[in-house]
């Protein structure tokens, strides 16, 4: 079903994957608020590369915009206002046999997923080998997602929106602090 | 490019998982929910090669989701340091029952 | 109700429908309304006063003090007590006394005339009115009906006539007791229930009257239950009887496995099948004589009879004398047609009978009080049916029956009569002395004729003199167990390796054996209470009298039909050397319902020639004269010293008074071991420490731990809650993965 990819895809493939994974990695094991979102930026930018890679362009820049550029700027921004930085503040990670237990129930997860990912995928879903380029033809990369989205799944969409506005509200209400609150 | 795919979303999604049971850092327990989000973000993009532009659409929503919640989650992160100067998670047991 | 009577065949009903049979049903139920009034009666005054002279510290004497005490208070001194009690007659002591008495009055004419009808009709198969199907369980098909035969009619006529002279008695002797609407209640009760139990077509409605039977035989024992050793013996008869119960059930539940109908008619028609002589039915009749030998007292289950002497007088007389104790000997008699299968099973009736007989009478003769001889007389006289019926001889075992109905009954209810005069004469000297104590007593035919005379006639009867109803009876068993020996089945069986005609010789022997002491012992009786000295005392003396005509009326009705209820059996014999009356009545009145199993059994000549049979009447008869007259001669009456003056007996005559020691062995060997384990495993172990501790304290442990392990999840720590969610999402995805 997938087509023969050159080896110069593969291998950029593999290399990117491999800088997420190890950026992920390196994310984890920080003590350090600053440091550890630094390395999970890393982690979004070699996504944001896969996606391009899978043919999901307006995605991957979208990922980068939203992801990397506002959504971990924000937690940036919190951690140093609130100064979470500072060596004081630093909460720790739990003891060694917290961590072998963690170990233990990721690496259970892991398995099982690698077993229900072995299931067969149900074959009427599948689309055309050439459908993507077909519709990339037809329609930009924005248009591809821009049609299903304002067509099927317009509701969804609809929704999405007032959730989003009760996020702000929600986040304004929640920041402003006592002295502003509502009485 | 399918398998390889959901192998690394995989990974990076149990890497996710495992950094919220090791942290007590509120803040980075948060940004590995992020990660874990876009793991899946991943495996929609890989199956929307074969499944048409759904995946897509849909990692539009997660995306959207996402960072509503971040901006909730920050909001409320802030409310508690401002009441309790700490943001490590043993101290925040409020609501022991 | 649905009545349905059985037909002969599809075009001929039963003689019996359309008369006054078709009434059947009513015969238990009015009774049973008689309950239900007198119940509702007593609830009046239920409540005990401090001047109910029932309470304990009232009498510290003996049982027989209590009866009396009632019986005799008003006579003297009106309604109002004396010093010390105050008796209070129930409120609506006259109401019970019409509706308890006249309810048995009118079952009596009740029966009479179902009796007509049936003398009219002659039916020849029973006359059976199905009501409603009790137990439709699957195979098990179970119908409330009554049947109607000759020989239930026998029973119904003595149950209600006795009962109706009993229940007229006891209006004099009860109606002072403030128990007395109870009392009738609970009488009418156990009428009720006795008919029913022989009016059942089938096993499980005669059950139903037997349990009924010993339930009230229960109530009334310990009708003055103030008094603990009144209420320990109503629960010893309950007790032992319903060990017996226990062998009737696992016959019905034998003959339902194999046969599949429990019907009386279905059994006999089917008995059959069971195999003549086989272990089957041996087993199935063993085990439904396991159920007489409860109720019927013999050997070893006859312990509670004597207890249960502490019951008032009348109950005495009628349950433990004239009606419950001989539902033992009708079962047999109704089930003829099985027990006339096993040779083996009705040899053990006989020869227990036989061997209770004698034991009951060695014991009787070392007895003092005066209801204890006539509780021993009545098992032993018991066991002499169960000879009758244990070698086929099914007429001649009803035929004791009726006859010991009546001469037992007027022997209960004459010791009544004198007890009560016993215990008025004592009320008046304020003695405490015993009433029932045949050492207090003496002389007595000066102050009591009317009653002693009934009791020599019932005593001349016991004994086997004749023209007296019990010589014929007695004799006719007897008479039965030789004939048998000399050829029948059953002399043709071997019990436990013993030949049967030898045993049936030996079952003879003793049977004699048992007549002569029971002519000693009651004519010791009648010596020690009517004639000699009287050691009532000087000051007592003035007080005795005759009973009221309310009580002395029915002794006389008893009186004579103790004289002449020979004369519902005269044998062959006599009646050709003598024709003073009709031939075998009661045979051919009971033939067609026990007239094929007796034919069974007997296998050959039911009778021995004229010659032999006159010369074993002179042998009975001579007996029972040769015992009376070595009563007369050997015991003398002024010998006997007071009841306080006694000393104890020594020897085999202590062994004999204090009745071979059977209770107290049984209490060591089987009642204490069994309190010790109930007590220290049962109770301790089972009940405290498995059922509650663990069981119930257990479980609700069990609940309150699975809560705590609950409340540990709820520690408010969020990163707990992320590790929970994180482990309990595996957890399911190990579900799908695991399958």
């Amino acid at each position: 079903m997938e087509p023969h990819y050159p080896l110069f895809y593969v291998f950029h493939f593999y290399l990117f994957g491999v800088i997420a994974l190890a950026s992920a990695l390196a994310f984890v094991t920080r003590k350090s608020p600053v440091p550890a979102a630094l390395w999970l930026v890393n982690t979004m930018f070699s996504l944001a590369v896969l996606f391009v890679m899978l043919d999901a362009e307006f995605i991957g820049v979208m990922q980068v915009l939203v992801y990397a550029g506002a959504i971990m700027v924000v937690f940036l921004f919190v951690v140093m206002l609130l100064n979470l930085g500072a060596p004081s503040e630093l909460a720790d990670m739990r003891g060694t046999g917290w961590k072998l237990a963690a170990g233990l129930v990721g690496l259970a997860l892991l398995a099982e997923i690698m077993v229900i990912a072995r299931t067969k995928l149900p074959e009427q879903l599948v689309v055309a080998p050439n459908f993507n380029e077909q519709q990339m033809q037809k329609l930009n990369a924005v248009g591809m997602i821009a049609e299903p989205l304002f067509r099927d799944y317009l509701l969804a969409f609809e929704l999405t929106s007032v959730l989003l506005l009760v996020a702000i509200a929600g986040a304004v209400v929640l920041g402003r602090g006592r002295a502003a609150g509502a009485r | 490019m399918l398998a390889e795919s959901l192998a690394l979303s995989a990974a990076l999604f149990i890497i996710g998982v495992v950094g919220v049971l090791v942290h007590r850092n509120a803040i980075i327990i948060f940004m590995c929910v992020e990660l874990m989000l876009t793991a899946v973000n991943l495996t929609f993009v890989a199956f929307s090669r074969f499944y048409g532009a759904a995946g897509q659409v849909f990692v539009v929503f997660v995306m959207t989701v996402s960072a509503a919640e971040a901006a909730v989650g920050l909001a409320i992160i802030i409310a508690i340091f401002r009441h309790r100067q700490t943001i490590d998670l043993k101290d925040i047991n409020l609501l022991r029952g | 109700m649905l009545l349905q009577t059985a037909e002969l065949t599809a075009a001929q009903a039963h003689p019996l429908s359309g008369t006054m049979a078709e009434w059947v049903w009513l015969l238990p139920l009015l009774p049973l309304a008689g309950f239900v009034i007198n119940g509702l009666l007593s609830l009046n005054g239920a409540r005990l006063g401090p001047d109910d002279p029932n309470t304990p510290e009232h009498h510290s004497h003996s049982d027989g003090a209590a009866e009396a005490h009632a019986v005799s208070h008003a006579e003297e001194t009106g309604s109002a007590g004396d010093d010390h009690h105050a008796v209070k007659r129930h409120r609506w002591a006259g109401v019970t006394s019409i509706v308890g008495a006249g309810v048995l009055i009118l079952t009596f004419l009740l029966a009479l005339g179902i009796w007509r009808a049936m003398v009219e009709a002659h039916p020849e198969v029973p006359f059976i009115q199905t009501y409603f199907s009790w137990m439709p369980a699957g195979d098990l098909q179970i119908d409330a009906a009554f049947q109607l035969d000759q020989l239930s009619m026998v029973m119904i006529l003595v149950i209600t006539g006795v009962g109706a002279l009993i229940h007229i008695f006891s209006v004099g002797y009860m109606r002072e007791d403030p128990g007395y609407p109870r009392y009738f209640s609970y009488l009418n009760l156990f009428v009720s229930f006795m008919l029913v139990l022989v009016l059942g077509a089938n096993y499980p409605v005669l059950f139903v009257g037997w349990e009924g039977v010993g339930l009230c035989s229960y109530l009334l024992i310990g009708f003055w239950f103030n008094d603990k050793t009144n209420a320990d013996a109503g629960k010893k008869a309950f007790i032992v009887n319903r060990i017996g119960d226990f062998g009737l059930l696992v016959a019905m539940f034998m003959l339902f496995a194999n046969i599949g109908v429990l019907d009386f008619a279905g059994v006999s028609g089917r008995a059959i099948q069971l195999g003549a002589g086989s272990v089957l039915v041996t087993t199935i009749c063993l085990f439904m004589f396991l159920g007489c030998v409860g109720k019927s007292a013999q050997i070893p289950l006859y312990i509670w009879l004597p207890d249960a002497m502490a019951g008032p007088t009348p109950v005495s007389a009628l349950i433990h004398a004239a009606t419950m104790v001989t539902a033992g000997v009708y079962l047999i008699a109704r089930s003829a047609f099985l027990f006339s299968l096993s040779p083996v099973a009705s040899l053990t009736v006989a020869i227990i009978g036989a061997v209770t007989a004698i034991f009951a009478a060695t014991i009787g003769l070392k007895q003092w009080d005066i209801k204890k001889v006539l509780a021993y007389s009545t098992i032993s006289q018991l066991g002499y049916m169960f000879v009758g019926v244990g070698v086929g001889a099914y007429v001649s075992g009803m035929f004791h029956l009726v006859t010991h109905a009546f001469f037992k009954a007027l022997l209960f209810l004459g010791s009544g009569s004198v007890i009560y005069a016993m215990h008025a004469a004592y009320h008046h000297t304020h003695s405490g002395e015993d009433a029932q104590d045949m050492r207090n007593m003496g002389g007595l035919k000066r102050y009591l004729p009317i009653t002693w005379v009934l009791m020599w006639i019932a005593t001349l009867a016991i004994s086997g003199i004749p023209p007296f109803s019990g010589f014929f009876s007695k004799d006719e068993i007897l008479s039965a167990v030789f004939a048998r020996a000399h050829g029948s089945t059953l002399a043709s069986a071997s019990w436990l390796g013993i030949p049967g005609s030898t045993l049936l010789y030996v079952i003879y022997a003793l049977g004699l054996a048992a007549a002569l002491l029971t002519a000693i012992y009651m004519t010791r009786m009648m010596l020690y209470t009517f004639h000699g000295p009287s050691r009532a005392g000087a000051e007592e003396e003035k007080h005795l009298h005759e009973a009221p005509w309310v009580m002395t009326g029915p002794l006389v009705v008893l009186g004579i039909l103790t004289a002449v209820g020979g004369w519902l059996n005269l044998p062959e014999v006599i009646t050709d050397l003598v024709p003073i009356g009709p031939r075998e009545v009661l045979a051919h009145w009971l033939e067609p319902v026990v007239g094929a199993a007796t034919a069974r059994v007997a296998g050959g000549a039911p009778h021995v020639d004229a010659a032999t049979e006159e010369m074993l009447i002179g042998v009975a008869v001579a007996i029972a004269v040769a015992g009376i007259v070595f009563a007369i001669v050997r015991l003398k009456p002024d010998r006997v010293p007071r009841k306080r003056d006694a000393v104890p007996e020594f020897g085999f005559e202590g062994v004999v008074a204090n009745k071979y020691y059977v209770d107290e062995g049984i209490d060591r060997a089987i009642v204490t071991p069994t309190y010790a384990i109930s007590r220290s495993f049962l109770w301790r172990v089972v009940d405290n420490g498995l059922i509650d501790g663990l069981l119930v304290n257990g479980s609700a442990a069990v609940a309150r731990g699975f809560g705590w392990m609950g409340s540990r999840l709820q520690t408010g720590n969020v990163g707990i809650y992320a590790w929970v969610l994180v482990v309990g999402v595996l957890a399911m995805l190990g579900a799908f993965t695991l399958r």
